[in-house]
């Protein structure tokens, strides 16, 4: 690579040029502001320390947003291992003549015509959180990953060093439990 | 032949997961379509998978922008800059 082309980190002008795009890429995953001032804050000092590690290939913007979504992702562990670890309910039968069916009290239940009509809503965001909170740890770890920082299938895998059809059994008992918790709390209350 | 597309339930709600993400292949989401002839349960949980997905995307992309305030930047200026030396 052409030493003119190479990209050079200016710490100085950090928080001028991205301050408020970091802030605003954690917001939509951490939802909590506190925290995520925090960790875009984490994340300037962790460039700082790592800066004669950095090559020039990438810009400097995606350079942080990398180490951002490393501090994102050891938030999602903290958060999670703080937690008890919650009962994993299947939510089908697993053997029998039923295998594969739906268990009668986890059949879904008509959410009225409406339901659709509030997604602006700032509460629905609230409570959409509250029950990721509520999934078994690496259920939410490996949901939040995937749905909310859209992350590769292969990043998550090596990241948790899982299979890939492992991977898709949580996010689909995720969604399942998830699904039940929002009618729950939120469509049928 | 027809056998060779009929799942359950189970099955049939995995692929409906995978969908979201994009990531159903062509395949799966025929065996899902012929799934939901006969499953209106699955048909629903789909539905409403959709909107949970909307639901999610709206919350990650459509949050208004936010910014920190002066304030809140000057003070991290000033952690930044303490840390400068080490």
């Amino acid at each position: 690579m052409d030493i003119e082309n190479k990209h050079i980190l200016s710490p100085d002008k950090w928080i001028d040029l991205h301050a408020d795009y970091l802030f605003n890429y954690t917001i939509a995953r951490v939802s909590k502001s506190e925290i995520a001032k925090d960790l875009v804050q984490e994340t300037f000092l962790a460039g700082l320390k790592a800066m004669k590690n950095f090559e020039g290939k990438a810009s400097e913007r995606t350079w942080l947003i990398a180490i951002l979504k490393r501090k994102i992702i050891d938030y999602y562990r903290k958060i999670n291992s703080t937690k008890g670890k919650a009962e994993v309910r299947m939510n089908f039968y697993s053997d029998g003549e039923n295998e594969g069916d739906w268990l009668e009290e986890r059949v879904p239940q008509t959410w009225g015509s409406d339901a659709d009509k509030g997604i602006e809503n700032e509460e629905l965001g609230a409570a959409l959180e509250a029950c990721i909170e509520k999934l078994p740890e690496k259920y939410s770890l490996v949901f939040r990953m995937k749905t909310l920082q859209d992350f590769e299938t292969d990043e998550i895998c090596k990241e948790l060093e899982i299979t890939p059809s492992n991977l898709w059994v949580i996010i689909h008992r995720a969604r399942t439990q998830l699904r039940k918790c929002m009618e729950d709390n939120w469509f049928i209350k | 032949m027809l056998k060779k597309f009929k799942i359950n339930c189970d099955e049939a709600t995995t692929i409906c997961d995978k969908s979201q993400y994009g990531k159903a292949t062509l395949r799966e989401v025929l065996k899902l379509r012929i799934h939901f002839l006969s499953c209106r349960i699955c048909a629903l949980y789909t539905k409403q998978n959709n909107l949970l997905s909307k639901i999610l995307n709206k919350s990650k992309n459509g949050k208004t922008i936010c910014s920190m305030t002066e304030a809140e930047k000057e003070l991290m200026r000033k952690e930044l800059e303490s840390h400068k030396g080490e």
